[in-house]
């Protein structure tokens, strides 16, 4: 997202951060502009009495809509927000959860050895234990650089969850939380995991903005599927580097 | 090696590609002493199965002699020969515990493509488009084998592979289509299509102790081989009203449960069919459900409607009602082939059964592009083509 004024939202709709369906997603100024727009349209198509003019009448009707209710449809499918101002803070924030076939006691101990977690996630390229609560990550950032950062480990229920978060200098503000909870009737270990990223510091930020912004929620998902068939098959199935056609070789 | 590669609609192709290397530590490579073209595969071959793409190795109906082991592998050894299971499952997710192994969670790679289109992804196939896994095919000369140690069954010296080479497919498929019909004694079955699918149907519906086993088709040669070979009464739907002799033929009762072997490419005669086909062209509708309308609609009060057939989409102008109003029950899905190996392997071993008597073709590897045509086109009576590499 180019305007850096723009506050991406959950991208999952579960409403916990603001559970108002119909959310103000439109700035101030914003509004005021769309007010002033559909008022001069809706005036400007009412005198001229043509049929060629009503479908500028429902635009200006749109507008004052807009503006009145702070809420933008369109804005809305896009997932923008230009209202920084109230409700949402800014960042990411995902909420995902997967069904593991295995104990809270086993998948607890895996991830509490945070150095576990590059073999399923996609962006980390290390975690480096330091001492029993602060650990150095190393993540992935475009053009084969680097973006490093120090967390700690802020609570933790053995067996239950683990909550880290990164220390004051990191260049993307980050905290996380996992928790599992056994699941009925012998059906494993729900696990859930909720991240949030803070706003971007600088231009190494925004470059991660970028790779962490891009479809947040779906790259958490893909790293709680790796996570649960790397937990309940000791691999994680793939077909990459399996032979392939001319035809699809060339592509 | 060799192995044959989707092209493009009707365009198959024998290519020289690299041999596959283990990928992951369960994995086993196969050295593919014979593989079969599945009706399945011409749903493929005709454009009508999403995120199929040129290059993709085709072919999940394969068996053959263990070349290599990953390092995880415990039950196979090199020289083990094995009937590999279209379906790939990891043995250890709750579907696979509950022995719903074409349900595994975890051995589709893409298994969002899945989830955008099904909501949750089963598992993956070999040879059968990247939503479902993505997997090259064992039409070729080697193939990998993910979960070498779940799905691969060894095969006992002397039993020759075209009599257990289907056990990879479509004889469980046809099986466990007739399971799911819950026969009963005294039970009447009736199944649409008589390809080989169909066949086995018929066969395993007398095993589980049908009365009778009506076969609905209309290819003569097809037909006849479901009343020679499997003792089915036949009716060629070309030639009559199926409804109307149905239920003349159970006392007007109508068949106790509906086998539906045909899937998405029903072909048929009726305004219906002709309606379907002209969606399917349109792209407006992805099957072609004359089949199920029909099996729905003859099914008697209370019976079971069995669906081997594939359906990869959406259907159009169900009768759901009729199947609410005669409280229907429906079972369906690809097959748990894990699930069926042993029993069946066992059936083949003590006589009960030649899976072989299927075969009109057999041909080497180089020449699949032919087989495809054939096979498509119901040339020289073709009801299934083997090849070896």
């Amino acid at each position: 997202m180019s305007d850096t004024s723009a506050t991406l939202t959950r991208s999952h709709g579960d409403g916990v951060l603001n559970p108002r369906a119909r959310k103000v997603n439109v700035g101030e100024r914003e509004r005021m502009a769309s007010l002033l727009l559909g008022g001069a349209l809706t005036i400007y198509s009412l005198f001229r009495r043509t049929p060629g003019s009503l479908p500028l009448l429902g635009v200006g009707a749109g507008l004052i809509y807009r503006a009145t209710t702070g809420h933008c449809s369109v804005y809305n499918a896009l997932n923008i927000n230009t209202d920084d101002h109230k409700g949402v803070q800014h960042g990411v924030f995902v909420e995902r959860a997967v069904t593991v076939n295995k104990s809270p006691e086993e998948l607890y101990a895996y991830w509490r050895n945070f150095e576990n977690l590059p073999r399923f996630t996609e962006h980390l390229d290390s975690v480096t234990v330091l001492d029993g609560n602060r650990s150095h990550w190393v993540a992935k950032a475009p053009a084969g650089m680097h973006v490093e950062w120090d967390a700690e480990i802020i609570n933790e229920k053995p067996n239950e969850l683990i909550a880290w978060r990164s220390l004051e200098d990191a260049d993307i503000r980050n905290a996380g939380s996992v928790h599992f909870a056994a699941a009925p009737g012998g059906r494993g270990t729900e696990v859930r995991i909720v991240m949030q990223y803070g706003a971007p510091a600088g231009p190494i930020g925004i470059a991660l903005a970028k790779i962490f912004g891009e479809e947040p929620s779906q790259q958490i998902a893909d790293d709680l599927l790796r996570f649960k068939r790397l937990m309940e098959t000791g691999e994680i199935p793939t077909t990459k580097g399996q032979p392939r056609g001319l035809k699809g070789a060339a592509k | 090696m060799k192995a044959l590669c989707f092209n493009g609609k009707n365009d198959v192709r024998i290519e020289r590609v690299p041999d596959p290397s283990i990928l992951n530590p369960h994995d086993a490579i196969i050295k593919v002493t014979s593989t079969a073209i599945c009706g399945s595969d011409l749903h493929i071959y005709n454009g009508f199965i999403p995120t199929v793409e040129p290059g993709d190795i085709l072919g999940h109906e394969f068996m053959g002699e263990v070349v290599e082991v990953g390092s995880e592998v415990k039950k196979l050894q090199k020289g083990d020969r094995v009937v590999v299971p279209f379906t790939i499952a990891c043995g250890q997710c709750f579907f696979c515990q509950k022995d719903l192994w074409s349900l595994c969670d975890n051995t589709n790679p893409n298994a969002k493509m899945a989830e955008a289109l099904y909501g949750f992804t089963p598992s993956g196939l070999f040879g059968y488009s990247h939503m479902l896994g993505g997997y090259a095919g064992g039409q070729a000369e080697y193939a990998r084998v993910p979960f070498a140690d779940v799905g691969p069954i060894k095969i006992p010296d002397g039993l020759s592979d075209e009599k257990v080479l289907f056990l990879t497919d479509i004889f469980p498929t046809g099986y466990q289509a007739a399971e799911q019909c819950n026969i009963q004694p005294g039970d009447v079955i009736a199944v649409w299509g008589c390809g080989p699918v169909g066949q086995f149907a018929i066969k395993s519906a007398y095993m589980l102790g049908a009365s009778r086993v009506i076969a609905i088709d209309h290819i003569p040669e097809r037909l006849r081989m479901a009343q020679e070979k499997a003792n089915a009464e036949i009716l060629d739907y070309s030639k009559t009203d199926v409804g109307v002799a149905l239920k003349d033929m159970t006392g007007g009762r109508g068949p106790d449960a509906c086998i539906d072997a045909v899937g998405l490419e029903a072909h048929g005669i009726s305004p219906d069919a002709l309606y379907d086909k002209a969606m399917q062209v349109a792209r407006l509708g992805t099957d072609r459900p004359h089949a199920l309308r029909q099996a729905i609609m003859t099914c008697r009060k209370g019976g079971t409607v069995s669906i081997p057939g594939v359906y990869a989409g959406l259907l159009d102008k169900m009768p759901f009602g009729a199947a609410h109003a005669k409280s229907l029950t429906f079972k369906m899905g690809q097959t748990h082939v894990h699930r069926y190996l042993k029993p069946l392997l066992d059936r083949v071993e003590k006589g009960e059964i030649d899976p072989s008597y299927i075969i009109s073709h057999r041909m080497k590897l180089d020449d699949a592009p032919q087989g495809y045509k054939i096979f498509k086109e119901k040339e020289e009576a073709c009801t299934k083509v083997v090849m070896t590499p």
